[in-house]
């Protein structure tokens, strides 16, 4: 995604931004209960069972996965997962709110204090990660004029908390942070990362303060922002609000304001007069947690590679440019298709191989898969495809021209590239000096005033023979080929 | 003796409209309650370390397998009002 990096916040002041994120967990089943997390496009109250809906007297039970999914997050964020761990009702009334108490965990997170890199302006920044730890989801409010209907499908669907501390300095660091965290969440395969259904969400904390002084300034809590755009929208709006405040004279009140988009404003929702009372207490129907430590480590060892690590892997490993690193790993599937390549090709230069493998998925294959509307996980065209592809430019069985064509066919077939050749009776390009000079000599021939005119120095006279060349093979000179053997002919002539 | 303000602000987090003489009437009660917790503080803990559950079990987990969920009838049977399959509640304000 791309948005406009300039962030015009009067450089007097400094802004002070923490990140409260919420992603729902991939799991197949609730937090608590067995229902089904498969309710995105069910009818209201299909998911439900007396556990999630909060009747009494029944027994939560925990969902081992999301644990496992909680702690795989916190091992990519560089977090310290303790032995004990447990959970906590958070108590406080709202509709969407079934038993009048959320399961969360207070005061003993399954992991803490890790850490997140950003790159900004080419530099690395490190974010801090407070604490990741796992609760549950409240239920849906489909809000109506006079009421408001509650659908309980989403209540219990695991959710996982990931609060960074306030180490952001610009609206821009917070989007990065977002969406470095959102990268992560979707390769290690624990969430979908879906901003735009509500899947991944992000509650922020900001503040500004004179440059240079010390004590952070009194912050604001800004709510639904539902896009990396917004987010960074929002917290540039709320910076600027904040100085203004802080040049008239005014003070900051320590509130909870809600962005809204189609305005690019933030207004009060809810002003903070004390600390919220939720009457935390351990969750009696749930015994703790003790975390093993060779859980731990076996978590650790099945850890999807990072988009970090992979990056830098491509570049050392496989010589690509740091531009293309960056493009093949934004998309974790992305890169598994490109690997894939490397890993089938049976060739010496594997650096030559992924270099070629690099440049036709990222403009050929991806110029297709944009054309026909498919993600790369949809497509036909197999990553062995694409290294047979790649083998008949290596042998010049094909020129260059025609692989695009063949490209195309197998993309819409599926067929192996040297099938669609032998098929189309493609036959291999002239690559014998002595044939194609005398095809040349014949086109020098016919064409008297070209030649004239590229001896007057018109240069574009060359292409038009080219062209006839090219014609004349029926396409199976290669171009370069062509072109030094024409004018060294011309040259000649010249001469 | 928990004061007035004390039982006012727990009614109020509870979502209970208290009245002024029903503010005195539970005041007592809650008092009553909480005194006879109180005789727990005279047992000896020292060199117990504080523990977050009453049972010794630990790591009761289940396999993340979904299984059948109810039938929105059923689940809906009790609720004081319903629509389009759905509970039916006050207005509540968007927030924003
Ligand atoms: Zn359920």
């Amino acid at each position: 995604m791309t948005t406009t990096a300039y962030t015009p916040i009067d450089t007097d002041y400094e802004v002070v931004i923490g990140l409260e994120v919420h992603s729902q967990l991939l799991t197949k089943s609730k937090m608590f209960c067995s229902c089904s997390t498969n309710y995105a496009n069910a009818a209201p109250n299909t998911h439900v069972c007396p556990v999630c809906m909060g009747m009494p007297g029944v027994l939560p039970v925990i969902n081992q996965e999301a644990v496992k999914y909680t702690i795989m997050t916190a091992l990519a964020l560089n977090c310290s997962i303790p032995e004990y761990s447990k959970f906590d009702r958070k108590s406080y009334h709202y509709p969407d709110l079934m038993k009048g108490y959320q399961i969360s965990q207070y005061d003993i997170p399954l992991s803490n204090d890790g850490y997140l890199n950003i790159q900004h302006e080419g530099q690395e920044r490190r974010i801090g990660i407070t604490r990741v730890h796992l609760e549950e989801d409240t239920a849906r409010s489909l809000h109506h004029q006079g009421y408001t209907l509650i659908d309980v499908n989403r209540a219990g669907t695991p959710l996982m908390e990931i609060v960074s501390e306030p180490d952001m300095r610009s609206p821009e660091e917070a989007r990065l942070y977002m969406q470095k965290l959102r990268e992560i969440l979707i390769y290690i395969g624990v969430a979908s990362g879906r901003m735009e259904e509500g899947s991944l969400r992000c509650d922020a904390n900001i503040s500004v303060r004179p440059r240079g002084q010390q004590a952070l300034g009194v912050k604001t809590e800004i709510k639904n922002m539902n896009s990396f755009r917004s987010v960074e929208r929002a917290l540039e709006y709320e910076a600027q609000r904040q100085i203004e405040v802080l040049r008239n004279g005014g003070k900051i009140r320590q509130e909870t304001r809600g962005w809204i988009e189609n305005k690019g404003i933030t207004v009060t929702q809810r002003v903070k007069e004390q600390a919220d009372d939720y009457r935390y207490f351990p969750e009696p129907d749930l015994p703790p947690l003790i975390i093993d430590h060779t859980w731990v480590e076996e978590i650790r060892s099945q850890l999807a590679e990072l988009p970090d690590t992979r990056r830098v892997r491509y570049q050392d490993e496989y010589a690509l440019s740091e531009q293309d690193a960056n493009v093949l790993t934004e998309d974790k599937p992305v890169g598994d298709y490109f690997e894939q390549i490397v890993a089938v090709s049976a060739v010496k230069d594997r650096k030559a191989r992924a270099k070629a493998a690099s440049n036709w998925l990222l403009s050929e294959v991806v110029r297709l898969l944009k054309a026909n509307s498919l993600s790369i996980q949809e497509t036909k065209l197999t990553p062995k495809a694409v290294a047979n592809l790649l083998d008949l430019l290596d042998k010049e069985r094909i020129t260059g021209k025609q692989a695009k064509d063949v490209l195309d066919e197998a993309f819409s077939s599926g067929e192996l590239p040297e099938a669609i050749v032998e098929k189309k009776g493609i036959k291999p390009p002239i690559s014998d000096q002595g044939t194609l000079e005398r095809i040349i000599e014949e086109v020098v021939a016919k064409n008297e005033k070209a030649v004239t005119d590229y001896k007057n120095g018109k240069t574009n006279a060359v292409q038009m023979l080219i062209g006839q060349v090219m014609k004349q093979t029926r396409g199976q000179a290669k171009a370069d080929i062509v072109q030094s053997l024409l004018r060294k002919k011309l040259d000649e002539l010249q001469g | 003796m928990i004061d007035r303000e004390t039982v006012k602000n727990v009614a109020k987090l509870a979502r209970l409209g208290l009245g002024e003489d029903e503010v005195e009437t539970f005041g007592n009660q809650l008092s009553a309650i909480l005194d006879h917790i109180h005789i727990l503080q005279e047992a000896d803990v020292s060199g117990v370390s504080p523990t977050a559950h009453a049972s010794r079990l630990t790591n009761i987990m289940r396999a993340d397998v979904p299984q059948p969920s109810y039938a929105p009838e059923v689940l809906l049977a009790n609720a004081p009002d319903q629509d389009e399959n759905c509970l039916k509640v006050n207005a509540v304000l968007e927030e924003a």
